[in-house]
């Protein structure tokens, strides 16, 4: 039997190389040559895949696409350079979106539709990137242990009163670091240090890998109060609509909830900038808002859709309304503050 | 990491371990050491851009940290997988007891669990909002104390499950092949048990099991999956932070090389002490005498080899399981045959490739054994030590380079040959784990004395017959275990597959990191399960191999 093992391995690899090129999960049906455009996003498969088939249904381009996380992509993007085959770089994060730009990455696009469509403070001032979902982060309490009005602004989480009641994910998180870079544009570095100072204080437990556990150790009991993005406690809630937390709007009195967004912008080098604009603007359109937030229980970018009712019934909130570049810029600023308040 | 110590003396045709030279085996162990080389250069040239800000920043606040938890990360996982991979290796290969021989194989299943999933699987277990924790508290009260899971003592105890098997396997076929007659002499000589172990067993065992740490070392080091899921800063956790929080990717790269040189000298360190001692073992075929642990040290026996098994294996299965049918059956359709024959595919292409090479290169080594050859082989297996994101990104810097080039030469802007293609996919495993395919060639290399060559020799065989008649059927063994390991490692592989992955060839452990990336635990059940079965197939491929071995040696007359 070991005499066939060598030649096993290689039969197998070249049929499977056979089945797998020519049914890749990725590809959908080729359209006529030419017609289609190429998408690096470090937004996940789950997500993109339905909005992409949408529009290669209505459009008849085809979408081809690779995932990964957003650092990755740009190196490749930019050792690329004109040679690559990427017309669309799709990513979450202000702060990715912003070092793409600072690394030119992304080429202006000139286009009313998505200016009308995506509100000033969720795209680059210079057209290189749009926002297309919003993303809240802001506070998941207990219901059985924290009434409501013991809650504030984010900087009140640094209060004594916290001590030992506080989650948070770790400071590896972009979001946080996002989270961080707006308290420095809105409070000053010092002031923010302060603060996350204090949030390193109360913590109850070592900082979490992601938002969910960090959710599930405010239901279980290690906490009382969490910072997390909306759309993860929309999924526990769905799974387990009876889930002891709730959604507190942080900030209401002053610079408001903090947002975060998922977007996108053509590349610099793009083959197809035509088909690529197109698929920007389709993604911005009604239909896909409607979509793209139906998905993720994520906020549309666009104004005047309708929300899921899930993320209807949290209600209404005032976000902050600072330009997204801010987190961009301040977010290396962001990081060195949390290594120096020891967020770990 | 290789398990050849010293030199293989050179000079007369009489010595050296082939009765013939060849000439050209130099420029082939060049060539491959130059395809590796490649990314590490790259890495190397971020020295000349030194950020001098992040670097003092680093100083300041996490460098003091992460060095103190990467020596606690080593030392711990070390001592661990040492200690549970030796001991268990013994017990199985050497003593009896109930379930020794289903034990025997089973102690090598938590090879096909990726780290990245154990971790997870764990802290979902044994986290405070865990089932284990919450029933606790439900019996004694919310006090109830129990070790906190995410940390220093869960990350070495997690990353120690799925890397012992590497010094297992290796510690076991060298306790087979001492066989009994080592130890029965050493207990003639007036040895208890217990100090023939140590005085003689061990120290035979000790290139075997010298290989099988540094291999689970080098892994332990790179891995960035496990300690993401704790949140425990390591050296890895440093380079994404610098890379992705300061975007500076030279910073991360100059990290990693440092990491790299670490690891080199390490290796060194480990060769230089074990000195020009050779360990040629004779298999000598005993007869089936073991150690008989009756009563309680029986009984002993059986537990531990079940505990380990329990944690490593078969909780976290029963976990991953308990989540597909709760959350992740919905997620199953036809795509998940496509990624599953694509991850099959790929590891097995990648054994192929990478075996086949470093079969050329312990051959180079042993045909031309001079000094550049040697050190041309020894780099050739630097890139297990990598940091996969790293070594990833570092392919593919250099591979997009090559591209750019072939355009210019070509004349054909935005042509890409190797970029998003299988090729430049394969290449990236080989370069990653070529360690690990050495390791086991070599060390099938190292059980042919030169004295059988030279037999065969001067009974007149040829070369081409010196060549098929004793180093092919000696090799055989040690060429499969190598190629089933590529195969599990290739499987498991994240990083590179990610960056380099052509258009629509989502693997399953691509999908785990999509789920995961975004705390999607439950959702992730259902690839985990699929890709640990699937891992599954080669390991127990490896197991009967050896399982056959033992009794092809036992069944010779002694």
């Amino acid at each position: 039997m070991r005499r066939i093992v060598f030649p096993l391995l290689v039969a197998v690899g070249v049929a499977g190389i056979i089945v797998g090129g020519t049914r890749g999960g990725g590809e959908q049906e080729a359209t006529a040559a030419g017609d289609e455009v190429v998408v690096y996003s470090s937004r996940q498969e789950h997500l993109i895949r339905p909005l992409f088939e949408r529009f290669t249904e209505e459009t008849g381009i085809r979408v081809r696409y690779v995932t990964d996380n957003a650092g990755p992509l740009m190196a490749r993007l930019q050792s690329e350079g004109r040679n690559t085959q990427a017309d669309v770089f799709m990513t979450v994060d202000a702060g990715n979106l912003w070092q793409a730009t600072e690394r030119d990455l992304l080429a202006p696009v000139d286009s009313e539709a998505l200016e009308q469509a995506i509100p000033a403070h969720l795209r680059d001032p210079e057209g290189r990137w749009f926002g297309l979902s919003v993303r809240a982060r802001t506070m998941v309490y207990s219901t059985e242990r924290v009434d409501p009005e013991e809650l504030g602004s984010y900087a009140d989480l640094a209060d004594d009163q916290w001590q030992g009641r506080l989650c948070m994910r770790s400071s590896q998180s972009v979001y946080n670091q996002s989270l961080v870079a707006m308290l420095i544009a809105t409070h000053g570095q010092e002031r923010a240090e302060e603060i996350v100072e204090g949030w390193v204080a109360n913590l109850a437990a070592s900082p979490f890998s992601n938002d969910t556990s960090t959710m599930e150790a405010v239901a279980a009991g290690q906490c009382d109060v969490a910072l997390v993005n909306t759309y993860y406690f929309g999924r526990l809630q769905s799974q387990d609509p009876d889930v002891p937390l709730a959604i507190h709007w942080a900030d209401q009195d002053g610079a408001g909830v903090h947002v975060n967004i998922s977007g996108a912008g053509v590349t610099r080098h793009a083959r197809r900038p035509e088909a690529a604009q197109l698929l920007l603007e389709w993604l911005a359109g009604a239909e896909a808002q409607a979509l793209y937030g139906a998905l993720n229980h994520e906020y549309p970018a666009r104004e005047g859709i309708e929300r899921e009712p899930l993320v209807a019934s949290w209600g209404d909130f005032r976000m902050d309304d600072t330009n997204l570049a801010e987190a961009g810029r301040l977010q290396t600023q962001a990081v060195m503050l949390m290594d120096r308040a020891g967020y770990r | 990491m290789s398990v050849v110590a010293g030199d293989v003396q050179a000079g007369s045709a009489g010595t050296g371990l082939l009765p013939f030279r060849l000439r050209g085996w130099r420029w082939f162990a060049l060539a491959v050491a130059a395809v590796v080389l490649a990314p590490l250069l790259v890495t190397a040239v971020s020295w000349l851009q030194i950020d001098a800000q992040i670097w003092e920043h680093l100083r300041a606040t996490l460098l003091g940290r992460l060095v103190t938890n990467t020596v606690l990360l080593v030392l711990g996982v070390g001592t661990l997988v040492l200690v549970l991979g030796v001991s268990l290796a013994w017990l199985t290969a050497v003593c009896d007891f109930p379930g020794r021989r289903w034990f025997d194989w089973a102690l090598m299943l938590p090879l096909a669990v990726p780290a990245y999933v154990l971790a997870f699987t764990f802290i979902g277990i044994f986290d405070y909002s865990g089932p284990v924790q919450s029933q606790i508290r439900d019996v004694f009260g919310t006090s109830a104390w129990f070790p906190p899971i995410r940390s220093t003592g869960g990350v070495i105890l997690v990353m120690s499950l799925v890397l012992y098997p590497y010094v297992y396997m290796l510690a076991r076929t060298a306790f087979l092949a001492q066989g009994v007659g080592l130890m029965e002499a050493a207990r003639l000589n007036g040895l208890g048990p217990w100090r023939a172990f140590f005085r003689v067993a061990l120290p035979m065992a000790r290139p075997a099991i010298a290989a099988g740490t540094a291999l689970a070392l080098m892994e332990a080091l790179a891995d960035f999956g496990a300690v993401a899921v704790f949140n425990y800063d390591t050296f890895t956790t440093a380079i994404y932070r610098v890379w992705f929080g300061f975007f500076s990717l030279e910073t991360a790269a100059q990290l990693a090389s440092l990491l790299l040189l670490f690891v080199a000298l390490a290796v060194f360190a480990e060769r230089y002490s074990r000195g020009r001692a050779r360990f040629y073992q004779r298999s000598v075929p005993g007869n089936q005498l073991r150690i008989r642990l009756s009563g309680w040290r029986g009984a002993l026996a059986t537990g531990a080899c079940g505990l380990v098994l329990a944690f490593a294996f078969v909780i976290p299965l029963i976990q991953l399981l308990w989540w597909v049918a709760g959350h992740s059956l919905a997620d199953f359709n036809a795509q998940y045959f496509g990624m599953l024959g694509r991850t099959v595919a790929l590891g097995a292409m990648a054994a192929a490739i990478t075996v086949t090479l470093a079969l050329l290169l312990a051959y180079a080594r042993r045909a031309q054994p001079d000094w550049l050859t040697r050190r041309a082989v020894g780099v050739s297996t630097l890139g297990y030590a990598m940091p996969g994101s790293v070594l990833a990104v570092a392919v593919m810097l250099v591979f997009t380079r090559v591209d750019g080039w072939l355009a210019g030469v070509l004349n054909e802007p935005g042509g890409q040959w190797l970029t998003g293609t299988v090729i430049a996919l394969l290449l990236a495993y080989s370069i990653r784990f070529m360690a690990v395919a050495f390791n086991s060639v070599d060390s099938a290399f190292e059980q042919v004395r030169p004295s059988m060559a030279e037999a065969a020799r001067s009974l007149g065989a040829g070369q081409g017959e010196v060549i098929r008649r004793v180093f092919v059927p000696m090799l055989r063994p040690g060429l499969f275990a190598g190629a089933l390991l590529v195969c599990v490692d290739v499987m498991k592989e994240m990083p590179a597959t990610l960056l380099l992955r052509p258009y629509g060839w989502d693997t399953l452990a691509v999908r785990i990191y999509e789920f995961t990336s975004d705390g999607e635990w439950q959702r992730a059940a259902l690839p985990a399960v699929t890709l640990i079965l699937v891992g599954l197939l080669p390991v127990i491929l490896l197991v009967r191999r050896s399982v056959a071995q033992r009794r092809q040696l036992s069944a010779q007359p002694g």
